[in-house]
């Protein structure tokens, strides 16, 4: 199991190199290891994987009930969303099929909602019901006054975003792809077949090249000399409320998207929080991931009509997170055989959803370009950690304090991790280089009272492990 | 597997450790518990003095080791590492340790869980998020408990006793206070402990101003700032630090059912410390974030009287409502009963040069006090004593205090 943070990278040419450690560019990884003759490199400009869009995003498992029909975006998160639903039960990343309501606020909404539900039924999902205010207000009983209906779209999920790269990215290293982190893609050139990634960990060699970068998908597509679409950041704010707010909301309360522009949502998180979220702002900056004063106001002013109350309860974290928005309703997936090379670019909010089918799709792109994948072997099941609050939390499992008594010894009380948690984050296989990637694996320091009480004992044990 | 118990105490701080002590000595059967690994609450990483009494003074620590060796000693059994997850009965939790689960029943349940800071995000505050911003609660643990390095300028905001003490610490690990910001036009705390960081440690005191921005990936690298007139600038600084706010770490309480005080939003509870649950106590900083160490060890002993009482059959008064009219913002205890003698603690939300508080019950006023701070300042603690409270009529409204 290889996976690397410093030195030169290794000299040989591999077979696969994929730029990008998100969702996507890890979806990828572990979909072509499964090919066990080939290999792969995933290499990330970044200290850890899902660093991207990938953290920051609203942690929706989405039906495509709304995407745009025809289109390879609407197909993929069909198949995608089945089969991420399938692997999340196989591999303990939590999910739960809370459904979603686009609530209705005024009659321009309301009207919209019988077109939504044709849309839904043309992108073969067919169990939308349109609701009456009565209705939606037994099923969400503290939405604010004033919502006239909704349409119910019960095959929504939420889902941990942060698991699943992270299952992905290790399943494809303990099958043999090579993670190269903090290595960010400089240079592309190719000469005599081979593609020549300049790196200031130095150069890195492939025969075929998967572009995942993101954010930054076009730069590379760029460099590679094609011109066929700029990314806009597109930055989202969001506002994690605390777990008391949890009991507040049982659906995902999407807005009504209509000629004035979208709304914002209301979420439950599976780690037991609630959502308010996201703007939309188109950027120039793909670093600006801060939050804004404007932005947080306008959000506390939409989550105040959506959900009065969810206002009382404090706030955990904001955080803001790029889409790669890139002015076409539809990803930009494109193989260029003649350059053993394909672009995975403008992958939206839905990429989360969409994930392993648009690796088996990039799989069959390169294969019909010519890469021979040889024998498939199905990678051997990971299995997660569970950080969702539907299923039991190590402390709340005897059996495993009893086999292990620094289950029972919480570390962080406002999430209730344990140090044998964190203990098996830092020796899991893509271990965690701060201590954001240390939240992020255990919920470490994610909780009310943001470290308070434990950010030094949480510090001091990954140093510790930093040895 | 539920395990019986007289009292079960949640929380080793000083108003934990002091109600156990008491009871413990007492003849109950009482055990503490602490999630922390350590006994002692807050005062374990409040490594500067201004604890125990002004003719014993104590460090933090030393307040905190006194305390757990004085409950331990009156025969309390201090269980540390073990955490009350949540309520399995009226009087009993669910608990978790390193040795598995366990029921714990009691006769009586004190909640002494304490107040926290609120964090940066709980603030609202913008920017980016970089490593390096804290609580005083973390910097406190961080430098004091875990030797950890801080960087080297750190802004910190807030101007109140806890802003100075980690004024303290930032400077006790090396590093430099860039300033002090706060919203409010003066300092909240005594005018020496302001002179004394102005003039001899020459740390800068930003009044009417707040923090707008964060600035900086992976490390702040400064921090905007905004002054009531108007004028901006940026503190370029690697460490922040948010300082009071403080919040009643209230979970427990609140997974219980337990009605909370809209203003101090921890339990609401009268003069013996009894909340809405019969049987169920609670003292220290979760009712009233925050007060000293000293104020919530003299809750503590004093909510063991009523314990007692419990324990041995005693009914379960309601009391009144005890309202603080604005400018004040919150009262503790917020009910009382005609046998109260606690005295209270009081916060304003604005200045208040020469308060005379007044107390009244639909209408008839029972009592007019004069604080012995000249000016009551938001962030600091105006008191009231009870001397009044047997003048209450227990079947009548509530009782208002009002500052005059």
């Amino acid at each position: 199991m290889t996976v690397t943070t410093s030195g030169p990278l290794p000299t040989g040419p591999y077979d696969v190199a994929i730029v990008g450690a998100g969702v996507v560019g890890s979806a990828i990884a572990r979909r072509l290891a499964h090919h066990p003759r080939l290999r792969i490199a995933l290499v990330e400009a970044q200290d850890d994987v899902g660093q991207g869009t990938s953290k920051a995003n609203t942690a929706i498992l989405h039906t495509g009930f709304d995407a745009v029909p025809g289109t390879l975006e609407a197909r993929l998160v069909r198949e995608g969303a089945r089969e991420l639903a399938a692997y999340a039960a196989e591999s303990g990343i939590p999910v739960e099929p809370v459904g979603a309501l686009l609530v209705a606020w005024d009659e321009e909404q309301l009207a919209a909602l019988p077109r939504l539900a044709e849309k839904a039924e043309r992108n073969e999902y067919h169990a939308t019901r349109l609701l009456g205010p009565a209705e939606l207000y037994d099923r969400e009983p503290h939405l604010g006054p004033g919502a006239l209906g909704a349409l119910h779209v019960p095959g929504e999920s939420i889902i941990c975003p942060w698991t699943t790269t992270l299952a992905y990215a290790t399943q494809a290293v303990r099958n043999g792809v090579d993670l190269h982190l903090d290595s960010p893609v400089e240079g592309a050139a190719r000469h005599d077949g081979v593609h020549h990634l300049t790196t200031p960990r130095g150069p890195l060699r492939a025969r075929w090249l998967v572009n995942a970068a993101g954010l930054h998908a076009d730069t590379l597509d760029r460099l590679l000399g094609h011109d066929d679409f700029t990314v806009t950041p597109r930055r989202g704010q969001l506002i994690v409320h605390d777990k008391f707010a949890r009991a507040l909301v049982r659906h995902i309360l999407l807005p009504v998207p209509t000629a004035l522009g979208k709304g914002v949502l209301v979420a439950p998180t599976v780690h037991g929080n609630v959502l308010l979220g996201p703007t939309a702002e188109d950027l120039d900056d793909r670093t600006a991931t801060n939050s804004t004063a404007e932005g947080l106001d306008r959000l506390r002013e939409q989550g105040r009509r959506i959900l009065p109350a969810l206002l009382d309860e404090e706030v955990t974290a904001v955080y803001a997170g790029l889409r790669a928005a890139t002015g076409v309703d539809d990803y930009r997936i494109a193989a260029h055989p003649d350059q053993a090379y394909v672009t995975v670019g403008g992958i939206r909010s839905t990429g989360l959803t969409a994930s392993l089918a648009i690796a088996a799709h990039v799989t069959a792109l390169l294969t019909d370009a010519g890469l021979d994948p040889g024998p498939e072997r199905a990678p051997a099941p990971v299995r997660m950690p569970n950080l969702g609050e539907a299923f039991p939390r190590p402390y709340q499992r005897p059996d495993l304090v009893a086999a292990d008594p620094d289950h029972g010894r919480l570390v962080c009380h406002c999430e209730r991790v344990s140090r044998g948690e964190i203990r098996d984050a830092l020796a899991s296989t893509i271990p965690p280089r701060s201590l954001d990637g240390l939240r992020r694996r255990t919920r470490a320091g994610a909780g009310r009272c943001q470290g308070f009480y434990c950010g030094a004992a949480v510090r001091a044990l990954f140093e510790e492990a930093q040895g | 597997m539920t395990r019986h118990v007289d009292v079960l105490v949640i929380g080793a701080g000083p108003a934990g450790l002091a109600a156990a002590s008491r009871l413990a000595a007492g003849g109950a059967r009482v055990e503490v518990l602490d999630r922390e690994q350590r006994a002692g609450g807050v005062p374990r990483h409040c490594a500067h003095g201004g604890f125990g009494t002004p003719l014993h003074p104590l460090t933090g620590p030393a307040c905190a080791r006194l305390l757990a060796d004085a409950a331990t000693r009156a025969g309390a059994v201090v269980r540390t590492g073990v955490t009350a997850l949540d309520w399995a009965g009226p009087r009993t939790l669910t608990t978790v340790g390193p040795e598995g689960p366990e029921n714990v029943a009691a006769g009586a349940v004190v909640l002494a869980t304490g107040a926290r800071e609120r964090p940066r995000a709980a603030r609202l505050v913008p920017g980016t998020r970089p490593a390096g911003v804290y609580t005083t609660g973390e910097l406190q643990q961080a430098v004091h408990l875990y030797g950890q390095p801080i960087g080297s300028r750190a802004v910190i905001v807030g101007a109140e006793d806890v802003s100075y003490a980690a004024a303290g610490t930032v400077r006790a690990a090396g590093a430099e206070v860039v300033a002090l910001v706060t919203h409010l036009p003066r300092a909240q705390t005594t005018p020496a402990r302001a002179l004394d960081a102005r003039l001899r440690h020459r740390i800068p005191l930003l009044t009417d101003t707040t923090i707008t921005e964060l600035l900086g990936h992976g490390r702040p690298t400064g921090v905007r700032v905004r002054h009531r007139d108007g004028r901006a600038a940026t503190l370029p600084c690697d460490t922040v630090v948010f300082t009071g706010d403080f919040v009643p770490d209230h979970e427990l309480a609140r997974r219980g059912g337990i009605a909370l005080d809209p203003g101090t939003r921890g339990p609401a509870v009268d003069g013996a410390l009894r909340t809405s649950h019969p049987g169920v106590f609670a003292v220290g900083s979760v009712l009233h974030a925050v007060q000293s160490a000293a104020t919530a060890a003299r809750e503590g002993t004093h909510a063991a009287t009523a314990v007692r009482d419990w324990l041995t059959g005693a009914a379960w008064p309601g009391g009144v409502p005890l309202l603080a009219d604005p400018p004040l913002r919150w009262i503790a205890p917020n009910r009382v009963t005609p046998a109260d003698r606690l005295p209270y603690v009081l916060r304003t939300t604005a200045l208040l040069p020469r308060p005379v508080l007044h107390v009244t019950q639909d209408g008839r006023p029972l009592h007019r006090e004069r604080p012995r701070l000249r000016t009551a300042v938001p962030n600091r603690t105006l008191t009231l004593t009870a001397r009044w409270a047997h003048r209450i009529d227990p079947e009548g409204g509530p009782v208002r205090v009002t500052a005059g």
